[in-house]
């Protein structure tokens, strides 16, 4: 989908930049471990700026709902009409919600609960990477498959 | 006179614990106009938002019995909704800005009424239509003002906003580079997607909201200040509505209000100069204006249920009241999305989380045991916010007509807008 490319100011720059990088970072408060997306220049919580920094998370998350859209006001998106717009948990702190079009995923017909891993999709705007969620098998089982030995020659 | 900045933070009652209201009956709403309802401005002046705001000022103080030099408050929630005027030129005085046309200030309608005796004026809450009320009541309540006119100006233009800007860009800026590149750009998406998964959390359907929304636009085919009346189509059908299309789905065309052009003005003065007016009054009992941050991007059906619950308990608290003893009850319905949260919370006719949807399909007309949203809402009247306050008065002075509802009208809550960002007013036939 032609996605509108984000342009990053001071406080999203490094978020972007991670993207750029196909790293998903979270700004997270190591006094709270609390993460904030969107980030924002303060902890929510406890209000420090100091105690904020960027961590690489895992990608991994959940599908936290959704709704599908037929009537879009942003015109590059308009001829995709309708699309999924579903809305993430992160893995890592599942109050953080990321949006997502689920590539892959027939519309409106969005398993929700079901776990999906991030990848990155070069916007045409500015050339900038953002996040995108593809459904995908749980994590325990990526990590079964991953672990498994090679079958023995016999 | 103008808006002092800063002014109206100080009159809202914004937080739990802050017990009955002060001013609890000590303040009186005695009247309301309304203008011609319009779907758009068709460019004549006389047809503009300030002229329209101007013709419900004045229905609004012939109702009451009141001159000009007796008001001394005026109070406006200005907009501008939609899109404004410019770049388009402006017209010659007092047209020559937005103010009059996209939007309405107290100070324009000061100016252009010939008011001379204003102390007390305020347009900074400028889509809070259910803010004004309250601010206005707590204005009265500590003396600011004693006669306040209170005007809900919204402007339609032609043609579809929020089209071009930054929705037309290949870019997206500011707050909008986390939502926009994945097209959360439609009105009403996150109370779908919150919708969405109040749906899965109760086993309810977007189809039971049918009899709810075919209701709304009955009642409001009653209210003469509303489009649907002013403006007649064959009524709404469950089939209808079950046939609209989608805007983003779960919600259809018909869960959103339709935007309008018109203007709606109240009088609100103390409880002891209301005696003396030409319509009997109804006493202010409580007023709040709450507003509340989402963990996330959006609201979720989660968050809106406590917010839900947090408005009905301070409304409870201020007013004094407890859900049985409440008569009328006109929550906002600008997406009918939404509704239900706040009657889950308020717990009006019984109803417990998760039951407004079943609640829909019982007998909620007007002539019936649970007359829900009796004003017809936004949805039945189109999208001035007015409604549900103007039903709230017409109920308890006993003259809502057609729409007077069969069951006791001795009190009334009402609120607008939306879950997260929403004021109310509690109103009484008596003041204690």
């Amino acid at each position: 989908m032609p996605k509108q490319s984000p342009v990053p100011d001071k406080l999203s720059k490094p978020f972007w930049d991670a993207c750029n990088e196909g790293k998903l970072v979270m700004l997270t408060c190591t006094a709270c471990n609390l993460m904030q997306y969107p980030p924002e220049a303060t902890c929510r919580k406890c209000n420090s700026a100091e105690k904020l920094v960027w961590k690489e998370v895992s990608g991994w998350g959940k599908i936290h709902g959704y709704c599908t859209m037929y009537d879009c006001r942003i015109r590059l998106l308009q001829a995709e009409q309708p699309f999924n717009l579903a809305s993430i948990a992160l893995e890592e702190d599942p109050g953080v919600l990321m949006y997502a079009n689920l590539p892959g995923t027939p519309v409106d017909e969005v398993p929700v609960g079901a776990t999906v891993k991030v990848e990155f999709v070069t916007t045409p705007g500015n050339g900038q990477k953002v996040p995108e969620w593809r459904v995908t098998e749980p994590r325990w089982k990526a990590a079964k498959k991953a672990a498994r030995p090679a079958a023995r020659k016999r | 006179m103008v808006t002092q900045k800063g002014v109206a933070a100080k009159l809202y009652r914004s937080k739990d614990g802050l017990g009955v209201w002060e001013h609890r009956g000590k303040v009186a709403a005695v009247s309301y106009g309304y203008s011609p309802c319009d779907r758009r401005w068709d460019e004549n002046l006389e047809h503009s938002l300030g002229a329209y705001s101007m013709i419900a000022a004045k229905k609004a103080l012939e109702e009451a019995g009141i001159r000009l030099d007796q008001v001394d408050g005026v109070v406006s929630a200005p907009g501008p909704i939609g899109e404004p005027w410019a770049p388009r030129p402006y017209f010659a005085p007092p047209y020559d800005s937005e103010d009059g046309i996209s939007l309405v200030t107290a100070e324009w309608l000061i100016k252009n009424m010939g008011l001379k005796n204003v102390r007390f004026a305020n347009s900074e809450a400028s889509r809070g239509h259910g803010q004004v009320l309250g601010m206005a009541s707590q204005a009265i309540g500590e003396g600011l003002c004693h006669t306040c006119l209170v005007l809900f100006p919204f402007g339609n233009l032609a043609g579809r906003y929020s089209q071009a800007g930054s929705n037309a860009r290949e870019t997206a800026t500011g707050n909008g580079q986390w939502s926009m590149p994945w097209g959360w750009g439609a009105a009403g998406a996150g109370f779908a997607y919150g919708f969405n998964q109040y749906c899965r959390k109760y086993g309810v359907n977007h189809d039971m909201m049918a009899p709810f929304v075919v209701n709304l636009r009955r009642n409001g085919r009653m209210n003469p200040m509303g489009y649907y009346a002013q403006h007649p189509e064959e009524p709404l059908t469950v089939e209808d509505y079950l046939a609209s299309r989608w805007v983003v789905k779960p919600l259809c065309l018909h869960d959103a209000d339709r935007p309008v052009n018109a203007a709606v003005c109240f009088l609100l003065t103390t409880a002891d100069r209301a005696k003396d007016m030409k319509l009997p009054p109804v006493y202010v009992l409580n007023h709040n204006n709450n507003n509340f941050e989402a963990r996330g991007l959006t609201h979720t059906a989660e968050e809106m249920g406590q917010f839900g619950d947090i408005h009905a308990r301070r409304m409870y608290e201020g007013s004094g009241l407890t859900p049985s003893e409440v008569d009328i009850f006109n929550p906002y319905d600008g997406f009918t999305l939404f509704t239900q949260y706040y009657l889950d919370a308020f717990g009006w006719h019984g109803v417990k989380k998760g039951e407004a949807l079943h609640f829909y399909q019982g007998d909620i007309r007007v002539e019936g045991p649970h007359p829900f949203l009796s004003s017809g809402g936004n949805n039945g009247t189109g999208r001035t916010r007015a409604a549900i306050f103007t039903d709230c008065i017409e109920q308890l002075q006993g003259r809502a007509g057609p729409r007077q509802v069969h069951i006791k009208a001795e009190t009334a809550i009402a609120g607008c807008t939306m879950p997260h960002t929403c004021a109310w007013m509690a109103f009484g036939k008596y003041p204690d």
